[in-house]
């Protein structure tokens, strides 16, 4: 996809430069005259949404980490200092705690647009795998960092997360004491953590690079997911596109900021306003909403190991989705039973989110059990079979007849 | 096109996966050090016993004392709740197993089995447990479940007056500490 085209630039200073490293061909090339789609909407913008949240993340967390005091006795005191002396300390640590929640936002929308128009199939399939390997990096980069500020929820998320390896036979129980570094979560838990979580954003921006580089080879996907046959079918990157995931960047700021400003603690839990206190276990124990789903999977299982193991493997199928799949049709445009399905999973994956949220008891034990069953089916059963027995929809035979068709 | 000998391959052959080989092994050797630094260190490990007088808990009382960092119940049990307790068939019990480090592993779950010390005494009164939940190690609420034992908040696990599991996700019995009595009201845990 891209352009093969040699770029003369005038500059001397350019020229002698790309003759000894081709940089400014390669901006050129990839970041400006790429040739995407004509068709993109706006769900996605959303890639460009998350990278941007990733660099508020680092650019936040850095400025941080001059403040913040990784030990068991310093660490809530720390946090609190941020927040009443240091100077913008406040806004900083808003800007961080939501942006958490709002890359999540982001990278989720993402996924389920990835979901919808079967962006995932060939040739596209190990770029969806390394953006599930960044979902996978990123939860464990956000539980790290929630940890830091040492308050009864981050403690208590620490020890029923690391508690998770223990159930595996034999060598759990070793495996958590190696996380832990002790025989309960403690300080060298806490130094640990921070450690990683100040590393692994930038493990995720080197994801990000392959991610990138996967899509430069292969090409966007599109809503009517059909290949580009001509260069009709695309604009230049910029400023088509580049404008327009601008646009919608401000727009996702106007609601993170109206969050940071207005209710920097909405998606919090109260309980960790209380520093941690290793003899007493808050009555709810929640994560935050971001996990909630996966939470609710966990918990839906009566079997510790079976619980653990659903959970994961909730994430680990993702990356086989492009083979569960066997429908030779991208889009669920053109897909009469794919959409309807695809919608109940969304449905299902909602209602795992607020299950998650609820004591494990009851009718939501129910409610949880039920969507955890239609969430794999959706992967082992459903996908699999739909592409047998579904007759898609007539397509257009290129993406400039889609578009002109309704205009 | 000549044949090469097969001396010269054995010998360039040897220099490679010698070479290769050293690199390997030496790669995983160094890796060690950097896996093994995450384990418990040694203030951790050398973190002393803990020793706790039996004498002012009254009956009906409990306590959680920190051992290893982690919460210890000490329960002085009514007579009441040992009665239950020992009259609680073992074909009644999630986990049939004592967990108690002062007996071998595979000792049944009877009342008496859960409270005995590293020496063989067992002493009905007093309940001695490490207070973390077998499910996903949260501090189990006392007095408290369908059980009247220990009822763990963050995922619903019931445990009854002698700390077995008895209902809920977690899969063990409450672990019972390594310890003993060093008089007839003091114990040493660890």
């Amino acid at each position: 996809m891209s352009g093969h085209a040699t770029y003369e630039f005038k500059n001397p200073v350019v020229r002698w430069i790309e003759e000894r490293l081709p940089i400014f061909s390669v901006i050129r090339g990839q970041a400006i005259d790429f040739p995407t789609p004509r068709n993109l909407n706006y769900w996605w913008t959303f890639g460009g949404i998350a990278a941007t949240m990733l660099v508020v993340q680092i650019l936040t967390g850095i400025v941080l980490v001059m403040h913040y005091t990784p030990h068991v006795s310093l660490a809530f005191d720390s946090v609190e200092h941020i927040m009443r002396d240091v100077n913008y300390g406040w806004l900083l640590r808003w800007l961080h705690a939501n942006g958490a929640s709002f890359f999540f936002i982001a990278v989720y929308i993402h996924m389920f647009r990835g979901l919808y128009y079967g962006s995932y199939k060939s040739p596209r399939e190990v770029l969806w795998m390394i953006g599930v390997i960044i979902f996978i990096a990123m939860m464990a980069t956000a539980f790290m960092g929630y940890v830091l500020p040492w308050g009864q929820m981050s403690y208590w998320g620490a020890v029923v997360i690391t508690n998770l390896f223990s159930a595996f036979p034999v060598v759990g129980e070793t495996i958590v004491q190696w996380l832990w570094g002790g025989f309960s979560v403690d300080n060298p838990t806490l130094q640990r953590f921070f450690s990683l979580h100040y590393l692994l954003p930038f493990v995720l921006a080197a994801l990000v690079f392959l991610h990138i580089w996967a899509l430069h080879v292969v090409g966007n996907n599109n809503p009517d997911g059909i290949d580009v046959k001509s260069e009709e079918d695309t604009l230049p990157f910029h400023p088509y596109y580049t404008m327009k995931d601008l646009y919608a960047i401000l727009i996702f700021f106007l609601v993170y900021l109206g969050f940071v400003f207005y209710s920097p603690w909405y998606l919090g839990h109260s309980i960790n306003f209380a520093p941690a206190n290793p003899l007493s276990t808050p009555a709810h124990i929640v994560p935050e909403w971001y996990f909630l789903p996966q939470y609710a999977m966990l918990r839906a299982i009566p079997d510790k190991l079976g619980g653990v193991l659903v959970m994961f493997g909730s994430l680990i199928i993702l990356l086989f989705l492009p083979w569960l799949d066997t429908s030779k049709v991208r889009s669920n445009r053109y897909r009469p039973l794919g959409k309807i399905f695809f919608w109940l999973f969304v449905i299902a994956c909602l209602t795992l989110g607020i299950a998650g949220s609820q004591p494990a008891e009851g009718a939501w034990l129910t409610v949880a059990r039920i969507a955890t069953a239609f969430y794999f089916a959706y992967f082992l059963v459903i996908l699999p079979l739909l592409g047998k027995i579904e007759r898609p929809k007539p397509m257009p035979a290129t993406i400039t007849e889609a578009v002109l068709s309704k205009h | 096109m000549s044949t090469t000998t097969a001396q010269d391959v054995t010998r360039r052959d040897f220099l490679y996966i010698a070479t290769g080989t050293v690199g390997a092994v030496g790669t995983a050797l160094a890796l060690w050090p950097f896996i093994d630094q995450m384990n418990p260190d040694a203030s951790v490990l050398a973190l002393a016993s803990t020793e706790f007088d039996l004498a002012p808990l009254q009956p009906g009382q409990g306590v959680t004392i920190k051992w290893r960092g982690k919460p210890v119940f000490i329960r002085h049990r009514t007579e009441e709740e040992i009665k239950k307790a020992k009259e609680t068939p073992l074909a009644e019990l999630k986990d049939p197993i004592a967990r108690n480090a002062n007996l071998p592993p595979d000792a049944p779950a009877t009342d008496e089995n859960r409270v005995t010390d590293g020496t063989g005494k067992v002493n009905p009164k007093y309940l001695v447990q490490i207070g973390i939940c077998t499910h996903l190690g949260c501090v189990p609420l006392g007095e408290a479940g369908d059980y009247h034992g220990w009822f763990c908040p963050c995922h619903g696990s019931h445990y009854d007056e002698a700390g077995r599991i008895r209902k809920g996700p977690a899969p063990r019995n409450l672990d019972i500490p390594p310890y003993k009595y060093i008089s007839d009201t003091k114990i040493v845990i660890g």
